[in-house]
């Protein structure tokens, strides 16, 4: 051990434990105080979850956790041991796009690009429960998540067109 | 411009060149950035909103484990600032700070934890001065001065213009109209937080990645506040997580951790936290307004004066800018005779204002379109007929010498009207109910640039090799409104090639071409300018070596589908990349550049260079209302919006830029403000910030956007590459004024101030219901001691484009025999 190590406090060293990471399990070796959302992008090296304010104000860094989205900023990390998380970088099946991914690059909601990892996540939610949803349980879906580029249009009429674009797969 | 008459790429809706990277979160933003031996910058921000500095001690800090580096401010001896006339910040206060989270100590640590933790132990020792905390404060407040380099006390700046005589004009009018105005201040909140990286490379020399919307006058301020040779420096905008202006300005932590970077050999990063974001700020300025027009009792307006009062915050930033904008570009929307603008802005400790979307022009735009329904209604007019029957006449002068183009305003207006079913709703929806209209005018691009400089102002170079691969470099900035796609669009469809077959290098002043940034809606026209010239260079190159091949004239080769053909028969030709081997045989290896500079302004006057354009783009907005009375509750079912694009280059583009414009001015429309309280005296009596937080900081979620009908007048301005004007700002502009508009229809009373809030209706309505003037907004206007003003004649009135009187010098002789001939 080195000096620096020495005199950092027993709750700086790094805990151990196994994550389920976009299906593959992962050890992952962490700062005890640090968030989820802070261990994807740091220790892990999934950038594509974004941060806009650590606050769970904007829904930049929503993931999915036993399915579920979950403002990765508000949740710690020593919580997920045995979790399943979803992130943007496990969307594509390969080199193939999800359905909300193509049809958000299509169609022009994604501008900036930068809330778009989170949107994506909080509308696959919404489409594995609702394969079908009226555009008022789109707006409501995402509401936790802002966008200031777009005015949000073309990100229902993505995911629209992605709920589409699944059922024709599907059959 | 291209010849071109069919397009293969342009105006055809296609995935963005950048879509595929957006939606698997690879696009890399700076805080993506990860290198080996990387440190971790915080910065030590100002408790006060106003102090002298007695003494900074930063031994503790430097002592604490894992942190490698404390500086200050005198680490950094030479000011910055992003225009010329205003480098008065420095990275690091040395002595002075001047609002609440100025910044003046940095710490580098091995991890950002221990960097904050070691911001603790820094002991800073205050002398706290006056707090000077709104325009009227700094009016009557000479000392403490908030800059020593103000016009005077803690006024930044005067700026006085006559264009034709105004009094005569209002004298001779059968209506003349008074209205104050308020515009509260507000901020871009891009969702990405800003962030930098610093690191050495190999070789020594300096490399900075920064979400800047900016890289080359960021380029240029590391330059000077290093006293590097600029050749030294690389400054890497990477793709912006949305910027709105808020990304234009150099920033204190770009050049911070370049400094630590260099001084330690290590890479530094730096990423803001969202508190403080709203100090970095930079946005609207709030702003005071007064407005006297003229009208005759036909409708037509005979004259405009203007007087502005602009809330400027803690330093100069673009404020001298934003200040000539407030009244630059009343001119272009509206035919008007005579034209008289005064403005002034102030210094106040509040973090800085500058740019945010529509720079210095929403808040008069907000002004004089409710001013002109008020017209309308006095004199008995439909307000969009009003309108209609004013609208400037393309190709033209204005009174305060801007040169229009096209445009497709009255065009827009019949759109909204139509759509909207505006003939059947105005006056007539049921109480509660109701409908406004507005338009608007914006640049395309500013005419000069920030510095002085004969240069090209957009620069694109184009490579090709025998493999047929295209690409091209311009150091224009993705800020996600959709640069990168609009320069592989262009080039694409001047050489015929599919827009996924180009790659584009942009935003680096280390390999790419000089272009200024994405800011003042420039980058489709001057970009996309020297873009086409560039791809035309080459195209010529190739059309020769393959006329020869096919034995044929250059001229009636075409370019499309990856193909060279003879136009006539498309049967005979070659692909593009055997067309590129003939060429490069002959020629030997290819490229070419492109570049831009607009059209020399009529204008010659001092204070000329702020307005003109190389094309202005138009908009008109209809937005309907439903206000809850006992409430006081807005709700927008629908906006029907209508935008002269000249030509769309991508229209789904486009339309997301125009929605997002909607979905912008509504939010400042309704709520976006950027306020502040005065702690209590126990507390320190500091003046802070109310809401620094995104979840106080009310913005439109999913759930308040109405729907939005958005249409796209094409009239293609000779000006723009392929005709193709701005979209990313102007469509903002009409927002705000329509919904005021609305309210009045709904409930008959208004509200001249933004934002509209529940509270603000109430209070009207109470007014109403005690028969007293049903209005909620300022009640005076300040005196403001605005210089004489400096007098230009009209182009229609003999000018030449010149002052014939500038303020404390005597008549200029030889101006005023030009003026008389």
């Amino acid at each position: 051990m080195n000096a620096v190590v020495k005199q950092d406090a027993p709750t700086r060293r790094n805990v151990h434990m196994r994550w389920l990471v976009n299906g593959e399990e992962v050890d992952v070796s962490f700062a005890p105080y640090k968030t989820l959302l802070e261990v994807l992008r740091e220790d892990l090296g999934l950038t594509g979850t974004k941060h806009g304010c650590e606050l769970g104000e904007c829904g930049a860094c929503a993931v999915l956790v036993d399915g579920e989205p979950l403002l990765a900023c508000l949740a710690l990390a020593v919580e997920c041991e045995g979790r399943a998380i979803e992130t943007v970088e496990g969307l594509a099946r390969g080199p193939e796009l999800h359905p909300l991914q193509s049809a958000f690059a299509d169609l022009g909601a994604a501008q900036c690009g930068y809330c778009t990892p989170g949107i994506l996540m909080t509308a696959k939610a919404l489409l594995e429960h609702e394969p079908n949803p009226s555009r008022e349980r789109i707006k409501d879906a995402i509401s936790g998540n802002l966008c200031r580029c777009t005015g949000y249009q073309q990100i229902f009429e993505a995911i629209e067109e992605a709920a589409e674009r699944m059922k024709d797969s599907v059959r | 411009m291209s010849v071109k008459q069919r397009f293969d790429v342009v105006g055809k809706p296609r995935r963005r060149v950048d879509g595929r990277a957006k939606v698997t979160g690879q696009t890399r933003f700076a805080d993506d950035i990860v290198l080996l031996r990387m440190l971790h910058c915080k910065l030590l921000r100002s408790p006060h909103p106003h102090a002298l500095i007695r003494s900074i001690d930063v031994a503790r800090a430097q002592a604490h484990p894992g942190v490698r580096l404390v500086i200050t401010g005198k680490d950094f001896p030479i000011t910055f600032g992003i225009l010329p006339v205003t480098q008065d910040e420095y990275p690091l206060a040395p002595e002075h700070v001047r609002y609440v989270g100025d910044p003046i100590a940095a710490v580098i640590a091995k991890d950002e934890q221990t960097a904050f933790e070691a911001l603790d132990l820094i002991e800073v020792k205050y002398q706290p001065l006056a707090t000077i905390g709104t325009p009227e404060e700094a009016l009557a407040t000479d000392e403490p001065r908030i800059h020593g380099y103000s016009e005077r006390g803690n006024i930044h700046r005067l700026q006085a213009f006559e264009f034709g005589d105004v009094e005569q004009a209002l004298a001779e009018s059968d209506h003349v109209f008074e209205d104050v105005f308020f515009f509260e201040g507000n901020t871009h909140l891009p969702i990405e937080q800003h962030a930098a990286v610093a690191a050495l490379d190999p070789d020594g020399k300096l490399t900075l990645w920064s979400s800047t919307q900016v890289p080359h006058y960021v380029h240029r301020a590391l330059a000077r506040t290093l006293q590097m040779p600029a050749a030294h420096i690389r400054v890497i905008a990477c793709p912006n997580g949305g910027g709105f202006g808020g990304k234009t300005d150099i920033c204190n932590h770009e050049i911070v951790v370049a400094k630590a970077a260099l001084t330690l050999g290590r890479p530094v990063k730096i990423c803001l936290t969202r508190e403080e974001v709203f100090y970095m700020h930079r946005g609207r300025h709030p702003v005071l307004m007064k407005l006297r027009t003229g009208a005759t009792k036909d409708g037509k307006l005979t004259g405009m004066h203007l007087q502005t009062l602009v809330d400027g915050g803690g330093y100069g930033s673009y404020g001298v800018a934003s200040t000539f904008y407030t009244g630059a570009l009343q001119t272009v929307t509206y035919e008007l005779p005579r034209y008289k603008f005064d403005a002034c802005r102030v210094f106040t400790n509040k973090p800085p204002c500058g740019p945010k979307r529509g720079h210095g022009t929403p808040q008069p735009r907000f002004g004089q379109e409710v001013q002109l329904d008020k017209i309308a209604e006095r004199l008995g007019l439909d307000p969009a007929e009003f309108r209609l029957n004013i609208v400037a006449k393309p190709h033209s002068l204005t009174a305060n010498w801007l040169k229009i183009g096209t445009i497709g305003l009255a065009e827009c207006i019949r759109q909204v009207v139509e759509r909207s079913d505006w003939k059947k709703k105005f006056r007539e929806l049921p109480d509660g109910r109701g409908v406004g209209i507005a338009c608007s005018s914006y640049l395309c691009g500013a005419g000069l640039p920030i510095y002085w400089n004969k240069m090209p102002q957009s620069g694109v170079q184009l490579l090709l090799d025998r493999s047929g691969q295209v690409t091209v470099f311009c150091g224009a900035t993705e800020v996600g409104q959709g640069s990168d796609d609009v320069l592989v669009a262009v080039v694409a469809e001047v050489l015929g090639v599919d827009p996924f077959d180009v790659r584009c290098v942009t935003g680096d002043t280390g390999i790419t071409p000089v272009d200024l940034g994405s800011y003042s809606s420039r980058v489709t026209v001057m970009m996309g300018n020297a873009a086409i010239q560039a791809a035309e260079r080459l195209r010529e190159l190739l059309a020769d070596a393959a006329a020869e091949q096919l034995g044929v004239s250059p001229e009636r080769l075409a370019f499309a589908r990856a193909r060279v053909f003879l136009a006539e028969d498309p049967s005979k030709g070659v692909s593009f990349r055997e067309a590129v081997e003939v060429a490069e045989a002959k020629f030997g290896t290819l490229g070419a550049v492109g570049s831009y500079t607009p059209p020399k302004a009529p204008g010659k006057y001092k204070g000329a260079g702020v307005g003109p354009s190389p094309a202005y783009s138009y908009t008109a907005c209809v937005v309907e209302v439903e206000v809850d009375k006992s409430t006081g509750w807005i709700t927008v079912p629908k906006i029907w919006i209508a935008h002269d694009i000249g030509r769309s280059i991508n229209p789904v583009l486009v339309r997301g830029q125009v929605e997002g414009s909607v979905y912008m001015g509504l939010g400042e429309a309704l709520m976006e403000e950027q306020v502040f309280r005065r702690l209590p005296p126990k507390l320190s009596n500091a003046f802070v910030h109310k809401i620094p937080s995104m979840l106080e900081y009310k913005s439109l979620t999913s759930l308040d956007m109405p729907e939005v009908v958005t249409m796209l007048v094409e009239d293609p301005d000779p000006n723009c590459p392929f005709g193709a004007k701005e979209a990313g700002q102007g469509p903002l502009l009409p927002v705000m004024p329509a919904l005021a508009n609305a309210i009045y229809d709904a409930i008959g009373v208004r509200i001249d101030e933004l934002p509209i809030t529940p509270d603000k209706v109430l209070k009207a309505l109470e007014l109403k219901a005690k028969g007293l003037t049903p209005r909620v907004g300022p009640d005076r206007f300040p005196n403001v001691p605005y210089p004489e003003p400096m007098l230009v004649p009209p182009p229609w009135e003999g000018g030449d484009g010149n002052a014939i009187k500038e303020p404390g010098k005597s008549p200029l002789k030889k101006r005023t025999e030009a003026v008389a001939s």
